[in-house]
């Protein structure tokens, strides 16, 4: 198993890295608008956005409220009264923000660390930012289209629905980046565009109602930070894997070429 | 597709290797999905600001 020992010891450094990036990143950009959100919200809707008491809230509620919430899939849920445990406001959720974004950076390193090795590895940094250009595109770009970041207090369709739809459109995306980029037939790179437009011609699924107490200001705001934030995200791990990865095999240039 | 003169573990058998990097692939895929998907509220609600700005579906 030393080949999965060096791909988890690769990916750990380099989530730990990226992670901790992304972490400071998010406490500028993106949290700071999230709380925003949070206090139109409860000024808008008077209901905590911790979601498991919001359809019964808004079931005696305004009309356009409820529809915002994914009733079903959530009265289904065994704890439909209690919120469960959440991290106290301030520094406990920021340290919690933190883990969260060291843990994900991980499993996100390891995705990339494994698919990279199976067409010959990250050789350095600069095929490693082509690499997380990558990643950034399936898990950030793709799904984004068609499921924007949103905000809490801003309509949705039915969660599990949207987590379907998000993870189909990532590997669909994934697999036609990699057909594009690896396979020479024509055919194939014809498939790979099809493949990539093609939950895009499905649709994503929507909420019955777009109205929202969120300004389309704050929201457009939050878009753009995640998405930059994430783009950092992804080439800070590209290029830290790539870096690590030659630092391991001692031959940071050698591999030159077989990628772009 | 390409030939890649040096890798990691070059000395184990390209069977080994497949399953190596898979299982390395399902590990990531596992640990993103429990943060980033789980349905337990305590979970959503640890990482409730990171899915919110990693466009992971939410609420």
């Amino acid at each position: 198993m030393t080949l999965f020992r060096n791909v988890v010891f690769i990916a750990a450094i380099a989530g730990l890295v990226a992670g901790v990036v992304l972490a400071c990143l998010q406490a500028y950009a993106t949290v700071p608008l999230i709380l925003k959100a949070e206090v139109y919200e409860q000024a808008g809707g008077g209901h905590q956005h911790e979601h498991a008491a919001a359809p019964a809230a808004n079931a005696t509620d305004t009309n356009a409220m409820s529809s915002a919430a994914p009733a079903p899939a959530e009265a289904a849920a065994p704890p439909a009264e209690d919120e469960g445990w959440a991290p106290a406001d301030g520094f406990e959720r920021f340290a919690f923000n933190v883990v969260a974004n060291i843990v994900t950076g991980i499993g996100f390193a390891l995705i990339l660390v494994a698919v990279s090795e199976f067409a010959g590895g990250i050789g350095n940094w600069r095929q490693g930012v082509f690499w997380g250009l990558a990643g950034f595109a399936v898990f950030t770009l793709a799904p984004g289209l068609g499921l924007p970041p949103e905000l809490p207090a801003m309509p949705a369709a039915d969660l599990t629905q949207r987590q379907i739809w998000w993870t189909a459109t990532a590997v669909a995306t994934a697999a036609g980046l990699g057909l594009l980029a690896f396979r020479k037939s024509l055919p194939l790179a014809i498939l790979a565009v099809a493949l990539i437009v093609a939950p895009h011609v499905v649709g994503a699924p929507q909420p019955d109602s777009f109205e929202t107490p969120i300004p389309e200001g704050l929201h457009h705001q939050f878009v753009v930070a995640v998405t930059l934030t994430n783009l950092v995200f992804w080439l800070v791990l590209g290029a830290v894997v790539g870096v690590v990865r030659g630092r391991f095999t001692g031959t940071a240039t050698s591999l030159r070429g077989s990628f772009a | 597709m390409n030939t890649a003169s040096v890798s990691l573990g070059a000395s184990v058998s390209s069977q080994s290797r497949f399953m190596q990097l898979a299982l390395a692939a399902l590990l990531g895929i596992f640990v993103m999905g429990f943060v980033g998907f789980s349905h337990i509220d305590a979970v959503h609600n640890a990482a409730h600001d990171y899915r919110h700005s990693m466009a992971f579906p939410c609420h």
